[in-house]
């Protein structure tokens, strides 16, 4: 140590021969008053701060559920075209909270997953699994087109070309009152296994699933 | 044959008399004031010395403004300069416009920028300024990011500078992602869902990060005024205080000279041959 260096003070009271001290002590009275205002004023901080932040990042737990949508009648749906219907996704904004959803009866030739109460009509977002342009049902094609940068699928939504990382999102549907009705949106991996819905861009294939978890805010049903 | 160049030299223009007595050495006693501009000009002086008295800020303008530069000091020096000018113009620019905008995601808002564009008196003009401002204001953190790094500015002492920098070049990027939302019109709309849906490929957080700019799982009610919030409150903000310790830093450290100017070492501090 430099000689020049005051010599630090020992950190018990005892040995600085401070009024009242007793064996083992170190938090002297001034050390004690600084804490306490120091934490006191950390606490008032805190308690303006995380309200206001989790008021922020609140909807990221927050799970909306999209209701039941009546679409039509069973006869208006054929098992090999699509018939588009609107939904509205998000209420309240208008035209920029509806999106199209691409309708089919289920054929058993076409799709084998096992037939239950939620698949009896095939509806397929419009919303492309890339970065969620709208795709378009070509019908001379049979292929759904993305305008953006030109994925392709099949009639079952699976990607023929382009860089989208999965396939199409669907919806589930059922036959509620002798109608036809769309609900919530699932995601499906290329094999068609069914996941909670994810966002555009992000595959499920391999780890993908675990890259890029299911949300609190979507469920699937 | 070598004759020696001159440097051209500019002649006097036309001023008048006064302008071009020397100015009364400070410290010294100002004459009594005679006209009534004198008199007008003698009050500014005294508020100022007031508020100087109290406060030094002179001191803290000229340590600010008045500082040696190297030699070779060129007009790509201006670049820094020219893009704080040009948020300014931005900040000046948005905060009218908040005053007529609606952030109001089921068609108040293309409305209200319909209204700016075509009703308000200058509005088309403030509201252009603001929207191609944006753009000359990324070019011109381009630029400024160019000319230190060509110039080899961001080296010591200054590498927290450009640390800040690139802080302030995202954030303008920021800027740039939510104020495009903010019309609200096809393109706007589109151009949010794509962006936000790059965000979500990042692993593990893109996905929260998602559904933390649209406030949910889809685009809705919240998304626009989120964005406007972000736009017109956060950032700004973040920038203002990030061009701030910029400034300071650049005052502090001194600019650094151009490549090819070579510094003549002191006689006194030169190495001795050996």
């Amino acid at each position: 140590m430099a000689p020049t260096r005051r010599q630090t003070k020992s950190k018990y009271t005892v040995d600085r021969g401070m009024p009242g001290a007793f064996e083992g002590e170190t938090v002297t009275r001034r050390r004690f008053m600084t804490g306490t205002a120091h934490g006191a004023g950390m606490l008032m901080a805190a308690g303006i701060t995380l309200p206001a932040l989790a008021f922020a990042i609140g909807p990221i737990f927050k799970n909306v559920t999209l209701g039941w949508q009546t679409i039509g009648y069973p006869d208006d749906f054929p098992n090999n075209d699509y018939v588009p219907v609107v939904i509205t996704t998000s209420p309240g904004i208008g035209e920029a909270g509806k999106s199209t959803v691409y309708v089919r009866a289920r054929d058993p030739q076409v799709d084998k997953t096992p037939p239950n109460q939620y698949n009896r009509w095939v509806a397929i977002t419009s919303r492309c699994s890339h970065l969620g342009c709208s795709v378009l049902w070509v019908d001379a094609a049979e292929r759904f087109i993305c305008p953006c940068h030109g994925s392709v699928f099949d009639l079952e939504g699976v990607r023929v070309s382009g860089p989208a990382p999965r396939p199409l999102d669907r919806f589930y549907t059922r036959l509620f009152d002798g109608y036809v009705q769309v609900g919530p949106r699932y995601s499906v991996n290329s094999e068609l296994r069914i996941f909670s819905p994810r966002d555009p861009g992000e595959p499920l294939d391999g780890i993908g699933q675990y890259l890029y978890p299911s949300r609190p805010s979507v469920r699937k049903l | 044959m070598a004759k020696k160049l001159r440097k051209p030299k500019l002649p006097m223009p036309p001023l008048p008399p006064q302008a071009l007595a020397p100015a009364p050495p400070p410290g010294t006693q100002r004459g009594r004031p005679q006209t009534p501009l004198e008199h007008a000009g003698e009050a500014g002086k005294s508020v100022v010395d007031w508020v100087d008295e109290r406060t030094s800020l002179s001191g803290a303008a000229r340590w600010l403004m008045f500082r040696k530069v190297p030699k070779g000091t060129n007009w790509f020096y201006s670049l820094g300069s020219a893009t704080m000018f040009a948020f300014l113009a931005q900040a000046v620019t948005g905060v009218f416009l908040a005053m007529y905008y609606r952030p109001d995601g089921s068609g108040g808002a293309y409305e209200s920028i319909r209204y700016i564009s075509t009703s308000v008196f200058l509005g088309n003009f403030v509201r252009g300024m603001h929207r191609w401002g944006a753009t000359v204001m990324v070019v011109l953190v381009f630029l400024h990011m160019g000319r230190t790094f060509v110039f080899g500015a961001y080296k010591y002492p200054r590498e927290l500078n450009w640390v800040i920098g690139v802080v302030l070049l995202i954030l303008t990027m920021v800027m740039g992602f939510t104020g495009y939302l903010l019309p609200l019109d096809e393109r706007s709309y589109w151009a949010t869902v794509v962006g936000i849906n790059i965000n979500g490929t990042a692993p593990f957080l893109g996905p929260y990060l998602s559904d933390f700019l649209r406030g949910g799982a889809e685009f809705n009610a919240t998304t626009l005024p989120r964005f406007y919030a972000i736009h017109m409150l956060i950032v700004p903000g973040a920038i203002a205080a990030m061009i701030g310790a910029h400034l300071y830093l650049v005052a502090k450290l001194g600019t650094s000279a151009p490549p090819w100017v070579r510094a003549k070492p002191d006689r006194d501090l030169a190495e001795e041959p050996a």
